[in-house]
């Protein structure tokens, strides 16, 4: 078990690299330059090469690519072309919103996903199932910033109670206690309904058919020949065995997650990751968009990796 | 298929994308006007569904803000969005097929690289790939194309090389190679034929999924360009008059919904309906 959870975070080590270095290559080969951006057109010929030699950006790309390959690894993650503030403080400030949205929308979706795909798999072919079914897949097809769009019109446009943009009010520095965690509350209401709601629509799904699947198998015609009530046969016999791919899909959903965050985060201003990526990506702040793509690379190899720990840790025949 | 038809899933997925893909194919004959004309734009401007402009032209769905008519707008957007999805699928597929079958039949050293590489481009975080690509070239929609298509393959990889490896060992298979039949010709007449059911169900949910993710690109201006009408720019441009006019990002909202909906119910069906001896409850993983 160990050897093999070391071979995976190898390859994930190995995936990581990759990730790096094909991102590191595709920004310094795409048309456009951050002097550009930081110059704008009025730059004579002789500021602009001031400026890209005091970036660096006048070496050759290998040069670059182990020069900060090296500096990364140091802990020395650079400053901000666009912003003048140091990589590290850029994303330091962005990844807790981030980790607080796809976090908390990752547990819900997942909690009741299950819940809703049991209840499904109980009542197969019942009124109940094929509702819940229609609602399920309706919700597994809406794109994150449809769906955000609509609740923002419903809640904030129409009944007018929850906020629509950013993570705090604007007085949200003047509150103290209470007040000020009800006010992160009321902005975080929208953008983890829709980011929740969407990983719904695809956990429940899934529930339903894996339970479904395994109602058919001969130990569960067992459990049930042997007197268990229903009750118990759902959750110790039928539930437990349908987690186990259940984990592994958590493990596969985070790189989608993040990427829904990207879309959320874009439609609620929320000030995540996924918005500094989108930002640093149009000015061509290389060394924001390559710290940011490192550690969304760790994070989601790191959450295959877990997820696989936990799928081990739940079915005995993985170990 | 007749069994597909009688599942109402397969029947609302197949009616729901017959009548869109008409509609986007006689763009021309469902409605008369042009997707990016512009009258006069202060009299005619977010018009509410349903009412006649000064000129006595019908807008069954309004008008946005440049007095255009969102139907028009709808039906042209569903010749770019839909032809964006179908394309970028059969590069995936056709990239995805070749890997995998490659992979499945030749066994050794090319397998052995070609699944690495369908591994680490499964690792690959898409939509940040997608960001990157995007927004550094510039944006198309041909470019949406290929990207969507090029980070798309791996889950038909993944699936055919199953289907292959097991085909290769079933008896018919050896029966083909014993009469001297070549390699290529086993593979391309009587493995693949065999392994396509997957593939379609994954084609199905595919272009759904594309759909989706060029709204979301183009969503963010990444996508295809204004004033080329797609779904996606569409939501995009009614997302600053959700409160004056919002029929402007509904429609196409609701037209994106339907399509991925149909996309996913066809998917289940056709996967219900083609291996009715060992029917899984499972729904089959988009081509993601």
């Amino acid at each position: 078990m160990l050897t093999r959870l070391a071979a995976r975070a190898l390859a994930g080590f190995g995936v990581v690299a990759g990730v790096v270095t094909l991102t590191f290559f595709l920004l310094r080969l795409a048309p456009g330059d951050p002097v550009e951006h930081l110059l704008g057109p009025a730059a004579s010929a002789d500021q602009v090469a001031a400026q890209r030699h005091a970036l660096d950006l006048d070496r050759s790309i290998p040069v670059q690519y182990t020069a900060w390959v090296s500096r990364f690894v140091r802990g020395d993650w650079g400053i901000s072309i666009a912003k003048g503030r140091p990589v590290r403080t850029v994303l330091g400030d962005a990844w807790p919103a981030t980790v607080r949205l796809v976090g908390l929308s990752l547990l819900l979706s997942y909690l009741l996903g299950i819940a809703i795909g049991a209840v499904q798999a109980q009542r197969r072919g019942s009124r109940t199932d094929t509702t819940l079914s229609v609602i399920t897949v309706t919700l597994f097809a809406v794109p994150g910033f449809c769906l955000g769009l609509m609740l923002v019109m419903v809640f904030t446009y129409w009944v007018r109670v929850l906020p629509a943009f950013g993570a705090a009010g604007l007085d949200a520095d003047y509150l103290t206690g209470w007040g000020r965690v009800i006010d992160g509350l009321r902005h975080l209401a929208l953008p983890l309904a829709t980011l929740t709601l969407i990983g719904v629509g695809g956990s429940a799904r899934f529930v339903r058919g894996a339970m479904i699947d395994l109602a058919a198998q001969p130990f569960i015609t067992t459990a049930h020949a042997k007197g268990l009530s229903p009750f118990q046969v759902a959750t110790r016999h039928v539930l437990r065995n349908a987690l186990t791919p259940v984990v592994t899909l958590l493990g596969l959903s985070l790189p989608a997650l993040f990427s829904g965050a990207v879309l959320v985060e874009a439609v609620f201003a929320w000030p995540g990751v996924g918005r500094v990526l989108v930002e640093a990506v149009q000015a061509r702040d290389y060394p924001v968009v390559m710290a940011a793509t490192t550690v969304s690379a760790v994070l989601v190899v790191a959450g295959n990796l877990l997820a696989d720990a936990l799928a081990a840790w739940l079915d005995p025949r993985l170990r | 298929m007749k069994r597909l038809l009688r599942d109402y899933r397969g029947a609302f997925g197949a009616v729901v994308l017959a009548i869109v893909f008409a509609c986007a194919l006689g763009a021309p004959l469902v409605t008369g006007g042009d997707p990016t004309a512009q009258g006069d734009i202060v009299a005619t401007r977010f018009l509410a569904p349903l009412s006649t402009d000064v000129n006595g032209t019908f807008h069954p769905l309004g008008t946005d803000r440049f007095g255009r008519d969102v139907w028009t707008r709808l039906v042209y957007g569903a010749r770019v969005s839909l032809g964006v999805g179908v394309l970028a699928v059969l590069i995936s597929i056709t990239v995805g097929v070749a890997v995998g079958a490659l992979a499945g039949y030749w066994r050794g050293s090319v397998s052995v690289a070609l699944l690495g590489l369908t591994d680490f481009a499964l690792a690959l975080p898409r939509v940040v790939l997608l960001l990157l690509l995007a927004a550094l070239w510039q944006p198309s929609t041909a470019l949406v194309v290929i990207v969507l298509g090029l980070t798309g393959w791996m889950g038909v990889a993944r699936l055919v090389h199953g289907e292959v490896r097991a085909l290769a060992a079933r008896p018919f298979i050896e029966g083909a190679v014993a009469i001297g039949a070549r390699r290529l010709r086993v593979l391309a007449r009587h493995i693949l034929p065999n392994a396509l059911t997957p593939v379609i169900v994954a084609a199905a949910l595919g272009i759904g999924n594309a759909i989706t993710l060029e709204a979301g690109l183009s969503f963010l201006g990444l996508g295809v360009q204004p004033p080329t009408p797609s779904w996606g720019n569409m939501i995009a441009s009614g997302r600053d008059v959700l409160v004056n006019a919002p029929w402007v990002a509904t429609a196409p909202s609701v037209a994106l919904v339907l399509v991925v909906v149909a996309c996913t119910l066809l998917g289940d069906a056709v996967s219900d309906a083609m291996e009715p001896s060992a029917v899984s409850h499972q729904p089959a993983a988009p081509v993601s």
